[in-house]
């Protein structure tokens, strides 16, 4: 029929004007990039899940990974990191503050409550700054190669060393020079190169010296790759046994033998890929966390100028609360998967 | 003229003192939950190791423990909880499908690798 028409009423006809979400542009957008950025973060768990897997007991475990804490040394497993998400936590709290107080128009309590959300992201990326710098640094032990070709990272407290004594002479060093500067350093440098020796070290100018070092308490080794002798899962090698194996590979005069700390191309703390996720991981969510403290200081200034109020809402505050809490959403799965499992 | 058809939905979100005080005590909540939560993380995770039989038990819980903050995280903290159905599923479940999918390829694939250096010993 012709000309016949039927009218719909607005219900039935969505005339476009109404978003189908009851949200607007900005909030549907930042959603959509959130969850674009939840993928790219999943990829790369879930990478780390698959080459976890693949690796089997070689893997380093968290604890005896991350046992330190500042000021207090060794012993601590965990604790830093646990630290490090309450600090997360309670930034996305007072965040979450902020944006309650935004619905009020409460422009005092957004300010004071976005100023302690950027003081706890300026803790946490400091604090992973220190959990960087120690876990490229290492420990004082070491990974050390075994004398049956096998890998084993170390774990105890290590006897300080009070001096080197020398006895050989050399350009700089007359004997029976005592040196006590930079002990560790020079140690840890030697032993890499091989220029420890039976209990002495060699030292650049072609002096050797005696080392004269505390003993090591409750020593344990770990085996991380197999070996003629020893294998991965094996129980851990304890005791005088422990000390006499890591005594005869560090003092072999061999090059290689042990690994401080992490770069890019080994690591003491076990397979390679280890620190390289480590590093790609935890260094990508840190970006985020630093970049999103950047974006809450400049909506704090917007805050403070009084752009928002004048607009008559606070929605930039609640659109960098979301990409707030999503730094914290994900640190959440990085502490249970780096970490904990 | 003025135009009809832009709806500033951020003014629906206003909220009275009053409400502000039944809001702030649900974030309160959630906030002792998630510590907890975490506290009993680090403490399973202290006292139980790898090498020991019940792992396989806490290693899960610590799986459920972190999806129901993230849960949390999500729904309360970041609001999704009070937008619309469609949107909750819209971010939700694309996300939910994929992610699952990946989870289950990544460690089937993993485990045949293993296998394959083994059998192979390279």
């Amino acid at each position: 029929m012709a000309g016949h028409t039927t009218q719909l009423d607005a219900k039935t006809l969505w005339g476009g004007k109404e978003s189908p979400f009851q949200t607007s542009y900005g909030k549907l957008m930042m959603w959509f990039f959130l969850v674009s950025d939840a993928l790219t973060f999943s990829g790369l768990l879930i990478a780390y899940g698959f080459t976890r897997h693949d690796a089997q007991d070689a893997w380093p475990i968290g604890e005896e990974t991350f046992n330190s804490m500042p000021f207090l040394g060794h012993g601590y497993p965990l604790l830093y990191v646990a630290l490090m998400t309450f600090i997360l936590i309670v930034s996305s709290v007072t965040m979450v503050l902020a944006v309650e107080a935004g619905h009020r128009m409460d422009r005092k309590g957004v300010t004071r409550w976005m100023i302690a959300t950027i003081i706890g992201g300026f803790f946490f990326v400091g604090s992973q700054a220190w959990e960087w710098s120690h876990f490229i640094h290492g420990s004082e032990f070491g990974k050390i190669e075994l004398a049956d070709g096998s890998q084993a990272i170390v774990k105890g407290h290590f006897g300080e060393i009070a001096n080197f004594t020398v006895i050989e002479a050399g350009k700089h060093h007359k004997v029976g020079e005592v040196i006590k500067e930079d002990l560790m350093h020079e140690f840890q440098h030697a032993a890499e190169k091989g220029h420890l020796e039976g209990g002495n070290i060699h030292l650049a100018d072609g002096s050797v010296a005696k080392i004269n070092k505390a003993k090591d308490h409750e020593m344990k080794l770990i085996i991380k790759k197999s070996g003629a002798a020893h294998k991965i899962g094996d129980k851990a090698i304890t005791g005088a046994a422990a000390e006499k194996m890591y005594y005869e590979a560090l003092y072999s005069g061999e090059a290689n033998r042990v690994v401080y700390g992490a770069n890019m191309k080994q690591n003491e703390y076990g397979p390679q890929q280890y620190a390289q996720f480590f590093f790609f991981i935890t260094g990508f969510h840190g970006f985020h966390v630093f970049s999103g403290v950047v974006i809450n200081i400049i909506i704090l200034l917007g805050v403070i100028a009084g752009t928002y109020h004048k607009r008559g809402h606070y929605e930039m505050v609640e659109k960098t609360g979301l990409y707030w809490h999503f730094v914290d959403l994900v640190w959440v799965f990085v502490f249970t998967f780096f970490y904990l499992i | 003229m003025e135009r009809d058809d832009l709806i500033e939905y951020s003014l629906h979100n206003h909220h009275n003192e009053e409400q502000g005080k039944s809001i702030r005590k649900k974030i309160l909540q959630v906030t002792v939950l998630l510590t907890i939560i975490t506290t009993v993380e680090v403490f399973l995770g202290a006292m139980i190791k790898q090498s020991s039989d019940a792992w396989a038990y806490v290693k899960w819980s610590f799986i459920i423990m972190t999806l129901v903050k993230a849960a949390y995280i999500v729904m309360v903290f970041m609001h999704l909880g009070d937008e619309k159905k469609a949107l909750r599923n819209v971010i939700l479940i694309p996300y939910a499908i994929f992610i699952l999918y990946l989870i289950f390829i990544g460690l089937w694939e993993a485990t045949e690798v293993s296998e394959a250096w083994k059998t192979f010993g390279f």
